[in-house]
């Protein structure tokens, strides 16, 4: 079987006028599907470049990234954006909710988007709020939501599609221990479910969590673990 | 993305900003009124002439004395050289012209009528009983001149309205004897009250046999022969015969001046129309400022959205679909302010026509559509730049590094 994603001799440098910020460095990395991913390291080491890269929001300066097999590096942008589309679900540290749109109709965004027709839209959205605990926030806005809401709207709103993998920045980093504990039994559940579960997190005891821990350190990747059972 | 949900998202956007979609609606609203209510003003007043020429006389072909050049009108060539007369004798010769329908000659002075005791300054003309129908003019009592031999007239008068309400006032004026300047005369007729406007004042006029007014004013000249033709195509016929037969009677010079009401109007409507679509391309530049607002309101919007825009691409979203909702958020506040623009124009256009009743301030088809085309061509052309800025923007950037 064909990993999900597979990264090699991945190159990342900002040029900030005179000096390079080289963000990621000789990066070599495999992922199958279904796997539980967590990405930790200090602050600057590179983990946001690397999920920005594997959802396809960035570029890489050399190296290759086959996703599916399939060389996804020199697609052109709108073929990057159906994949974004179709096989990638993202979740935000500060969620990234449209403040004027509802629960629902943030839920929606993507099948919008994507041009599915109303009657799909409104169904899939029904179970996701029911699935989701949001039934009766539906026509909520972000701003009368709280939190843990949110950021439960933000992962109703990744998995909608049903993508292959997700990834998520610091999902728990704006909500207190209990919310965030609550997300991220959701995201294990869903890992449970098939879906391939990247995580980045500062929280040690959250990334012990996962069955496999990247470190990470100045843009490379210093440890690759692997826990054969989680805790709960 | 599908179309309802398209208008639905750039509704929404719009919505979002309540103070930024005000401003573009009013600014564009501003443009498309002006153009509206400026074109009805300038066509308003093309109408408003050409109807008060129409109602002169239709098909009429006007004889004047002395020669003008250029055959057009014009008023320093009328007066400078009166070489030989135009006479009853030259009118009357002009029936024999096949296009010409009927004719009145015209000759006018200044004199006084009393009555009573009553004395004032009036106009008088010198004409026949055909004027009335050459002129298209409306009696309020009594009869006009009567018919019979253009020498030798009868001595009667019709007056007009203002001068039998100053020397008869509520008294009856029918049948009453008065002076004008040392002969009597009879009161036949009133003419019905005609205003200021363009058409033939008579309300200051008395009207008298043209053999009499001759006679007063001791000249054998014509002010004006008015010819009417039997329609609008045999003015040029009637045109031709006309100076041919006066150019016989005058020794084979063409010493009169024929002009046609149709050569006169043509040039007003030629000069208003050019008016109105000078005035119409003014208020389409205050279109074409909106426009510019249009983008820099939109460039701004862009930059504010730079957060949502960049959350778009991640969840799917093309360049293409972005571009696509925001020209038609662009379209969308443009068509509105042109809407609302429109119903403004016309609400101002009948303001202007219940204020001057006389007035016809219409505005024109063509205007509204340029004026609504305008709207929508500059509020998606300037939409567009706004748009491929929008849809050009690096996602990981428009997501924000926190
Ligand atoms: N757009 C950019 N321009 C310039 N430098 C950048 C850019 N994005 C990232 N960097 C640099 O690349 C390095 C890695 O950044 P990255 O955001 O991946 O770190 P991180 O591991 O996510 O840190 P944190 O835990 O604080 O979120 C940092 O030194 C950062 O300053
Ligand atoms: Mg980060």
């Amino acid at each position: 079987m064909a990993a999900l994603i597979e990264l090699s001799g991945i190159e990342r440098v900002f040029q900030l006028g005179d000096s390079a910020v080289h963000a990621l460095t000789h990066l070599n990395l495999t992922v199958d599907a279904g796997e539980y991913v967590a990405v930790m390291g200090p602050s600057g080491s590179g983990k946001s470049t690397l999920l920005n890269l594997l959802g396809l929001l960035d570029h890489p300066n050399a190296g290759s990234y086959r996703l599916e097999g399939r060389d996804v590096t020199t697609l052109s942008p709108e073929e990057q954006a159906r994949v974004r589309s179709q096989r990638i679900g993202f979740v935000f540290q500060s969620f990234h909710l449209v403040p004027r749109l509802t629960a629902a109709e943030n839920i929606a965004l993507p099948m919008t988007l994507a041009g599915i027709p109303p009657d799909e839209r409104q169904r899939r959205v029904t179970r996701a709020l029911a699935d989701y605990g949001l039934a009766n926030r539906a026509s909520h806005r972000p701003n009368e939501l709280s939190g843990g809401q949110r950021q439960r709207v933000a992962i109703a709103r990744a998995t909608i599609m049903q993508p292959a993998m997700i990834l998520a920045d610091e999902p728990t980093g704006n909500l207190d221990r209990a919310t965030g504990e609550d997300v991220m039994r959701l995201l294990e559940e869903l890992n449970g479910q098939g879906v391939t579960l990247i995580i980045v997190t500062h929280d040690l005891v959250l990334g012990a969590r996962a069955r496999r821990q990247l470190h990470m350190e100045d843009g490379s990747l210093r440890r690759d673990e692997r826990t054969c059972a989680s805790p709960t | 993305m599908r179309l309802p949900d398209l208008i639905g998202f750039a509704r929404g956007a719009a919505a979002g900003n309540p103070l930024r979609t005000a401003l573009l609606i009013l600014a564009m609203a501003i443009g498309v009124a002006a153009v509206v209510v400026l074109t009805a003003l300038g066509d308003g007043a093309r109408r408003y002439v050409v109807g008060e020429f129409s109602s002169l006389g239709t098909n009429l072909v006007i004889v004047l004395p002395g020669r003008s050049q250029t055959g057009g009108f014009n008023p320093g060539n009328a007066i400078t050289n009166t070489p030989r007369d135009l006479t009853v004798d030259d009118a009357q010769a002009l029936l024999r012209a096949s296009a010409v329908r009927r004719l009145a000659p015209l000759a006018v002075g200044t004199s006084e009528i009393s009555v009573g005791g009553k004395l004032r300054e009036v106009m008088v003309a010198g004409t026949t009983a055909e004027f009335i129908d050459v002129r298209r003019l409306e009696l309020a009592q009594g009869r006009f001149l009567a018919a019979g031999d253009w020498r030798r007239g009868a001595n009667e008068v019709v007056i007009g309205a203002k001068v039998r309400e100053e020397l008869f006032a509520a008294t009856p004026a029918l049948g009453q004897l008065v002076r004008v300047g040392d002969r009597r005369f009879r009161v036949v007729g009133v003419m019905a009250a005609t205003g200021q406007g363009l058409g033939m004042n008579t309300d200051e006029l008395v009207i008298i046999p043209v053999s009499l007014a001759q006679a007063m004013f001791n000249s054998n000249t014509l002010f004006r022969i008015l010819v009417e033709a039997h329609s609008r195509e045999s003015i040029e016929p009637a045109k031709t015969q006309v100076t041919d037969i006066i150019k016989q009677r005058h020794e084979g010079e063409e010493d009169v001046t024929v002009i046609t009401q149709d050569a006169v109007l043509a040039t007003f409507d030629k000069l208003l129309g050019a008016l109105t679509l000078a005035v119409a391309g003014i208020a389409a530049i205050s279109l074409a400022v909106a426009g510019i607002l249009v983008m820099n309101v939109m460039l701004v919007s862009v930059t504010q959205r730079t957060a949502e825009i960049g959350l778009l691409k991640a969840l799917g979203a093309t360049a293409a679909t972005i571009r696509t909702a925001f020209i038609v958020e662009a379209a969308m506040l443009s068509m509105t302010g042109a809407l609302i623009g429109y119903l403004l124009g016309e609400g101002g256009a009948a303001l202007l026509r219940q204020l001057y009743p006389t007035f016809p301030a219409y505005p024109p088809d063509w205007a509204i559509l340029a004026g609504l085309g305008t709207a929508l061509v500059t509020g998606i052309l300037f939409g567009v730049l706004p748009a491929r800025q929008a849809a050009r923007l690096d996602p990981v950037l428009a997501l924000g590094r926190r």
